[in-house]
């Protein structure tokens, strides 16, 4: 029987060992500390909600968050107000008049984000054929994702002498190819946090992961915290079962 | 014997006879070990996937250009649909666990030969049919590998003479795997499941006529070497499937994305190939058994026969002994081909490049050699350990027969 432990110790490693597989030339994204990591980790809300500040003041002009509604940033600890003056600032299309126009008004709590285009043709004949990619699961898209988006958002350099850059394109050694055509999202000062935190490229990056985190994971908090209930609940009543069981084979030879 | 309304409707219906029957009183061989709790385990996951499945039908949508989105919608907007999707997202390696531990169980203990063939045979029919339902399952999803996977899956059938290219146009109902093949994958993943259903009733019904087998292998010979089913063994599937949803709760709860690829949050996209396509961690040996071979046709019949080849293991294994407990050249090897199984999931995992072609090859030629050549031959010339009497008798000195003594040695 302890054969079969050693098996299924042997199986857990190479599944393991795979999924550190990477690509060959394309840097590891070093390890940062984040409070939503760990079945204890929770969500750092004031890191969030700077996070959201970053999303909207760099990312959201070019990425979507199209699974989110603002209602949704309550799970962030924005209040109920904070959340309809938030909403109020995007103007998204509301049906039509009996003309058939278009009617727009301001998004309320209920709206979904609104999208910086209204359709990839537009973003792509704007942004020199590229794409962006909606950015609701994009921590979850990636093997080690949090780290990798934040070695991304940080690892902008000059391209080395000997790598010539497409037209359009920038330089990161943690994109798979080194060449991606983003160009560099965050800049030092271009942030001023509300809260008074000193706004540094790092402390963007860190923050804005731990909001897209959150926004590809809204249950987390709420799944771990159920999480521990049922835990314990199986494992108490497997301590009754079993000891019922005792009980009732006592005596069976 | 029954009163009240119970018995008004057992007289006209006899299901309280029954189920006193075949769940109460029905005498099981009273030495079962801990892996004789996995058929419970199982059918314990099969009912949780197919309540999960049929609430989360309630807001999927199953069309190319919404199935994406709708899941998200049930992740964030429905309430706790989080939870019902990462039950049944879960689940489904939950119930692959139990069910291939439940297996492997069967075949170290003998459990396929006579009088139980039929009973296997239905055995490895479920297998099939989940492993059916599961494969169309992760394409509902509509990320990249749901796409992708679908896309080698179905190029498979390909491979078939003549009439492949026309099966598989015929499968994905188009010319290429887009919203019909999507579609119908959903009609199946929906009604596979109570197909299912129906081949558990008779692998059940079957064991309740031919009688479980057991760690020792040897035949029930008197009522001592029984207990009722209740309450022994139905105490004893508790405490294991509670033991069993502890450990599928952490699953649930805190790692919902471990047997998860991140590829498949990104939504399906025809015009990119994922840098590596790879399919459900259960499928894996199958994937490598598919690869080890430079034929597309050799491969994937190879990969199919893996499969169907279990259904003649009743008749492959020319031993007289069920138990490898008594079986002292087969019990070692039982273990290398579950290792080659466990090497072969490692090669799925792997780009089919450099040392790990060799690793798939050799654990193929294993896995089948295993069963087309040792099995066959060493039934005939092992020669078995004494067997003890009877169930019983062993068990009185509890820990029972020491593996290689003989029941000579511990009679008292």
């Amino acid at each position: 029987m302890n054969r079969f432990v050693v098996i299924a110790a042997l199986a857990g490693l190479a599944f393991g060992a795979t999924a550190r597989a990477q690509e060959a030339d394309t840097l590891t994204p070093p390890s940062q500390s984040w409070r939503f990591a760990g079945p204890l980790g929770t969500v750092d809300q004031a890191a969030a909600q700077r996070g959201f500040q970053v999303y909207a003041d760099a990312c959201s002009n070019c990425h979507g968050l199209k699974y989110l509604h603002y209602r949704d940033l309550s799970g962030i600890g924005f209040t109920a107000a904070q959340i309809k003056e938030i909403a109020a600032r995007f103007m998204v299309p509301a049906g039509f008049d009996n003309q058939g126009n278009v009617v727009t008004r301001p998004a309320t709590a209920a709206s979904p984000f609104r999208p910086p285009f209204p359709n990839d043709e537009a973003a792509r004949a704007m942004l020199n054929g590229a794409l962006p990619p909606d950015l609701s699961l994009i921590v979850s898209s990636f093997p080690n994702g949090p780290n990798y988006i934040y070695a991304l958002l940080t690892g902008y350099q000059d391209p080395p002498a000997d790598v010539k850059l497409a037209d359009g394109m920038n330089y990161n050694p943690y994109f798979p190819g080194h060449q991606i055509a983003m160009p560099p999202p965050l800049n030092e000062g271009d942030i001023t946090y509300t809260d008074g935190t000193a706004s540094t490229v790092a402390q963007n990056a860190h923050d804005v992961v731990t909001f897209l985190a959150w926004a590809a994971h809204p249950d987390m908090v709420q799944r771990k915290r159920i999480g521990f209930g049922v835990v314990l609940y199986f494992l108490g009543m497997a301590g009754v079962t079993f000891a019922l069981k005792r009980r009732i084979w006592h005596g069976v030879h | 014997m029954t009163s009240g309304l119970a018995g008004w409707v057992d007289t006209r219906l006899p299901i309280v006879t029954l189920m006193r029957k075949e769940f109460g009183t029905f005498p099981v061989p009273k030495n079962f070990n801990y892996f004789w709790n996995f058929g419970a385990i199982s059918m314990l996951l099969m009912v949780v996937m197919i309540s999960t499945g049929v609430v989360l039908a309630m807001d999927y949508m199953p069309n190319a250009a919404e199935a994406f989105g709708s899941v998200q919608h049930i992740m964030r907007d429905v309430n706790y649909g989080w939870l019902v999707r990462y039950l049944h997202q879960n689940g489904a390696s939950m119930f692959f666990i139990a069910t291939y531990i439940h297996t492997f169980r069967g075949i170290y203990y003998g459990s396929y030969k006579s009088p139980r063939e039929l009973l296997w045979i239905l055995g490895v029919v479920t297998l099939l049919i989940m492993m059916s339902t599961a494969f169309m399952g992760y394409v509902l999803p509509w990320g990249q590998m749901s796409y992708w996977g679908a896309t080698v899956i179905t190029n498979m059938f390909a491979a078939i003479p003549f009439v492949g290219d026309a099966v598989v146009t015929w499968l994905w109902g188009g010319f290429g795997v887009d919203s019909p093949t999507l579609s119908r994958f959903y009609s199946l993943h929906y009604l596979l499941p109570f197909v299912l259903v129906a081949v558990v009733l008779l692998h059940i019904t079957a064991i309740h006529k031919v009688g479980s087998n057991n760690p020792l292998g040897i035949d029930v010979r008197s009522p001592q070497d029984t207990l009722p089913f209740h309450p022994y063994y139905t105490i004893k599937d508790c405490f294991g499937l509670c033991v069993y949803l502890a450990l599928f709760a952490v699953l649930v709860f805190f790692a919902p994305d471990l047997f998860g690829d991140p590829t498949n949050f990104i939504p399906a996209n025809p015009l990119q190939t994922p840098a590596d396509i790879q399919p459900e961690w259960y499928f894996l040996p199958f994937y490598a058994i598919l690869r080890a071979v430079p034929n597309k046709l050799g491969g994937v019949a190879l990969m199919f026969g893996a499969m169907a080849i279990l259904l003649a293991l009743p008749w492959l294994d020319t031993s007289p002994v069920r138990s490898a407990r008594f079986r002292p050249i087969y019990r070692p090897l039982f273990f290398v081909w579950l290792a080659s199984i466990v090497l072969l999931g490692a090669v799925g995992a792997h780009k089919p490049e450099g040392i790990w072609v060799i690793l798939g090859r050799i654990g193929t030629i294993y896995y089948f050699g295993h069963l087309l050549v040792v099995m066959p031959i060493l039934g005939r010339f092992e020669r078995p350990l004494p067997l003890p009497d009877s169930i019983s008798r062993p068990v009185i000195t509890r820990n029972a027969l020491p593996r290689g003594a003989s029941v000579a040695e511990i009679r008292p």
